[in-house]
C-alpha cells in the first residue's frame, strides 16, 4: 500500500469528483454520552487549505481528528456517519489505521518530537511503512523532508542532536518534517502556531502556503487572522454544529449565518 | 486616604510565627527520624566492627609424614581426611614446654578453634608439597580467645564463671609477650559458609544463596511484571475487569510477606514438588511477593509518558504494538527499572516467606547453583541472633551492615539510574 500510493501522489487522483479528497456526511461524535459534533457534513478540496475555525469547546480538533481515525484511541469516543478519504469509507471495519494514517498526517497542537536525534524523528516514519530502499535512500528522504519543512538549513550540521533541543518553532518544522517524510496526501494541523511567537508562526504559514501544492492541509485555528491569510476554505464550527462553511474571503467578508457574523466581528467568541 | 502600614501588623506577625513553629516542627521531625538512623548505624558498626578481624595464633607446624600420609599416597582424598589434631597438639606443645599435665594439655589445644585441622587439611590437599616441612601458620584462634582478645570477655568475674580459666588466661598473656597471638583480616567471613563455631563461620554462602534467589526472583518478576503492566497500561479497554484486576494488583502489594511464603509452601514445594530450601523456590516466592511491586512501579512510569509521544507515533502511522515498544517502552524504562531495582532490594531484605519455604537450615557448604540448598543473607542474620554462642554476636551485627550495604548500594543504584536515563521533554 504504501509502495504503490507514492505514485498515486504525484499525480491527482482521477477518481476524486470535483477535486474532493476528503468528505464528512452526517457526521456525530459522542464523548461517552456527551455528543461533540451534531450533524456534520462537508467537502475538503485537494490541495487547498482549509481552516476549521471557532471558539473553544467547539468540537473542531475534535472533528480534524476523525480524519485521520485518531479518536479511535480516545475511551468512550464514538464516531458515527460517512466519512471518505479520496472516496472511501474510512471507517469501514476493513479499512487499515496504519495505512489510513500513512496517508493522513498530522501536526499537534503542542510540537511533539520523540525524544531522540532530529535525523531519528524524521526518518521513523519512512522507516515503519518500509519507504526506504537503502540507507542513504533514508538519508535522502530525511534531508528532503528537512528541507520542505525549511528547517535543513538551521539544522543541517546537528542531525544527531536531540530534536527536543531545538526551539519551539523549529520543533514544529521538525514535527512537519516528520508528517512529510511518510509522503502522506493530506496533513492535518491541529492549531500548530498556538504555542509560537509571531515570527515562527509567520515561517510555518510560509511553508503551508508553499506545502499546498503538494498536500491538502487542514488547519484547526484559533486565530481568525491566521485563517484568513492562509487559507482558501473556512469552515466556521459553534457548539458542535458547523454552522457556515464557504470560501474563506466569503466567510469573512459576506458571513450568511448571524452566528458566523457575531463571531467574526469579536461579539461572541 | 486610610493609612496602611506595610510593616507592621498582627495578622504578619502571627503568620510568621505560625510559619516558624511549622518550619522547626519539621526540622525536629527530621532530626529525630535521622538521629534513629543514625543511632541505628552506629550500634551496629559498633558491634559488628570486630568481626572483621580475627585472631590467630602463630604456630611452628611441622608437616610429619608419618602422621598425615604413611602409605606416601598423596592421594587428595586421603589427605583430606588425614588427622591433623596430632600436628597441632606437636606445636602447642612447643610453645609451652612447661605444661605437662594431660588435662591442661587438652585445654591447651582447646586454644586453637575446633575447625583449625580442618585448615591445616585444606591446606596440605591444595599444596602436598608441604608434607616433610616446617612451616610457620596464622591458626585461628577459639571463638573464647577471640572475644578475650578483643575485650569482650570481663575478667573480674569469679573464675569458676568465666569460659577462660585464669590458666588459660595466662596462656593467652604469654602468646602476647612472644608475639605469636594477633588479630587478623578475618577472610574466612567473607570465603566460608555457616559453622557451629563462630570463628569458623562466614557469611559467602549466604550471600550466593541470596545473589541466586534474587536472580530468580528478577528473571521472573520482571518480564512478567513489565509486560502485564504494559498491557494493563497500553492495550486493556477500561473495563470493570481491569478496574478487579488493578485493585487487587494493589491488596497483593499489602499482603505479608509471610502468606507469599505459605503461598509458596504449598504451591512450589506441595503440588510442583521444587526441591525444598533452594534459591529456586526462594527466588519464586520473593518473585511473587516483588510482582505487584513491580507492576505498580511500571504502570506508573508508563503513565507518565507524556501522550503526545504517542500522538506523535499512532499520527504517523505506527501501529499499537510499534508505538509501545518503539517509543512507550524505551522511555518509560528507566523508571520501570528503578522500581525493579527498589523491589528487589526489599526481596533481598525478605525472611518470613523464605523461612516458610524451609531456607532456614544449618547449610555448611556455599551454593553452586539454583537447586541447592541455601540460606539467605537476612535469615543467616536471623540463625546466628539465635546461636547461643557469644561469639556470634559481633557476627550477627557484621551481616546485618553486609545486607544493609547491599541494600543501600541497590537503592543508590536506583536514584543514580533514574537521574542518568531519565529524558526531558
Amino acid at each position: 500500500m504504501a509502495k504503490q500510493s507514492k505514485k498515486k501522489n504525484k499525480t491527482v487522483n482521477p477518481k476524486l469528483k470535483n477535486n474532493i479528497i476528503l468528505s464528512a456526511k452526517n457526521v456525530d461524535v459522542f464523548y461517552g454520552k456527551k455528543q461533540a459534533i451534531n450533524n456534520v457534513s462537508f467537502e475538503i478540496p485537494e490541495n487547498r487549505i482549509t481552516a476549521l475555525i471557532g471558539p473553544s469547546g467547539c468540537g473542531k480538533s475534535t472533528f480534524l481528528r476523525c480524519f485521520n481515525r485518531m479518536n479511535d484511541i480516545i475511551d468512550g469516543c464514538k464516531v458515527t456517519g460517512d466519512i471518505r478519504f479520496a472516496g472511501q469509507d474510512i471507517y469501514d471495519p476493513a479499512v487499515d489505521v496504519v495505512s489510513l494514517r500513512a496517508r493522513i498526517g498530522m501536526v499537534f497542537q503542542k510540537a511533539n518530537p520523540f525524544p531522540k536525534s532530529i535525523f531519528e524523528n524524521v526518518a521513523y516514519g519512512p522507516r515503519i511503512h518500509g519507504l526506504a530502499k537503502s540507507k542513504d535512500h533514508l538519508a535522502e528522504i530525511v534531508v528532503s523532508s528537512l528541507k520542505r519543512a525549511g528547517l535543513f538549513d538551521e539544522v543541517a550540521d546537528r542531525l544527531h542532536d536531540s530534536g527536543t533541543g531545538l526551539s519551539g518553532g523549529q520543533q514544529q518544522r521538525l514535527c512537519i518534517a516528520r508528517a512529510i517524510a511518510v509522503d502522506p496526501q493530506v496533513i492535518l494541523m491541529d492549531e500548530p502556531c498556538s504555542s509560537l511567537d509571531p515570527i515562527a508562526t509567520a515561517i510555518i504559514e510560509d511553508l503551508m502556503e508553499s506545502m499546498k501544492k503538494k498536500y491538502t492541509i487542514v488547519i484547526v485555528t484559533h486565530s481568525m487572522q491566521q485563517a484568513a491569510r492562509i487559507s482558501q476554505k473556512t469552515a466556521f464550527f459553534h457548539l458542535g454544529d458547523l454552522v457556515e462553511f464557504g470560501d474563506t474571503e466569503d466567510i469573512f467578508m459576506n458571513p450568511k449565518k448571524i452566528r458566523t457574523q457575531n463571531y467574526i466581528s469579536g461579539r461572541t467568541g | 486616604m486610610p493609612e496602611y502600614s506595610l510593616t507592621t501588623s498582627d495578622k504578619l506577625k502571627a503568620r510568621h510565627a505560625s510559619e516558624t513553629r511549622f518550619r522547626w516542627m519539621g526540622r525536629i521531625a527530621i532530626f529525630i527520624s535521622l538521629g534513629f538512623l543514625v543511632f541505628m548505624f552506629a550500634v551496629i558498626t559498633v558491634r559488628g566492627i570486630g568481626a572483621l578481624s580475627q585472631t590467630r595464633i602463630l604456630l611452628k607446624i611441622n608437616f610429619d609424614e608419618q602422621l598425615i600420609d604413611p602409605q606416601k599416597s598423596r592421594d587428595p582424598q586421603q589427605l583430606a581426611i588425614a588427622n591433623y589434631k596430632p600436628l597441632l597438639t606437636k606445636a602447642m606443645g612447643q610453645l609451652f614446654p612447661q605444661v605437662t599435665d594431660r588435662r591442661d594439655k587438652r585445654r591447651l589445644n582447646r586454644l586453637l578453634s575446633s575447625g583449625a585441622s580442618f585448615e591445616l587439611a585444606e591446606k596440605v590437599t591444595k599444596d602436598p608439597d608441604l608434607i616433610g616441612t616446617t612451616q610457620d601458620i596464622w591458626i585461628t584462634a577459639a571463638s573464647d580467645v577471640d572475644l578475650f582478645i578483643k575485650g569482650k570477655t570481663d575478667n573480674n568475674v569469679e573464675e569458676k564463671l568465666r569460659r577462660l580459666k585464669n590458666k588459660e588466661v595466662n596462656w593467652i598473656k604469654q602468646l602476647e609477650e612472644y608475639g605469636k597471638i594477633k588479630k587478623k583480616f578475618n577472610t574466612a567471613f567473607f570465603t566460608k559458609g555457616d559453622s557451629r563455631e563462630p570463628e569458623m563461620s562466614g557469611i559467602l554462602g549466604a550471600m550466593i544463596g541470596s545473589f541466586f534467589s534474587l536472580l530468580v526472583c528478577f528473571i521472573v518478576s520482571f518480564p512478567l511484571g513489565v509486560l502485564t503492566a504494559i498491557y494493563l497500561e497500553e492495550f486493556a479497554k477500561k473495563s470493570f475487569l481491569t478496574n478487579v484486576i488493578e485493585v487487587n494488583i494493589n491488596n497483593l502489594a499489602a499482603v505479608p510477606s509471610i502468606v507469599f511464603g505459605l503461598l509458596g509452601l504449598s504451591i512450589f514445594l506441595g503440588v510442583m514438588n521444587l526441591p525444598r530450601s533452594t534459591p529456586l523456590v526462594g527466588g519464586l516466592v520473593l518473585a511473587l511477593m516483588t510482582l505487584p511491586t513491580i507492576i505498580i512501579a511500571a504502570r506508573a512510569s508508563l503513565r507518565s509518558v507524556p501522550n503526545t509521544i504517542r500522538e506523535a507515533a499512532l499520527g504517523l502511522g505506527a501501529s499499537k504494538v510499534q508505538t509501545t515498544f518503539h517509543h512507550i517502552v524505551p522511555l518509560a524504562m528507566p523508571g520501570m527499572l528503578t522500581g525493579t531495582l527498589l523491589g528487589m532490594a526489599g526481596a533481598l531484605g525478605e525472611t518470613a516467606p523464605l523461612l516458610m519455604i524451609g531456607m532456614v537450615a544449618f547449610i555448611v557448604d556455599v551454593p553452586q547453583g539454583i537447586t541447592d540448598i541455601a540460606t539467605s543473607l537476612p535469615v543467616q542474620i536471623f540463625l546466628w541472633a539465635d546461636s547461643p554462642e557469644k561469639g556470634f554476636v559481633e557476627r550477627t551485627s557484621a551481616a546485618i551492615l553486609v545486607l544493609l550495604i547491599f541494600l543501600v548500594a541497590m537503592n543508590l543504584t536506583a536514584v543514580i539510574l533514574r537521574k542518568k536515563l531519565e529524558k526531558k521533554w
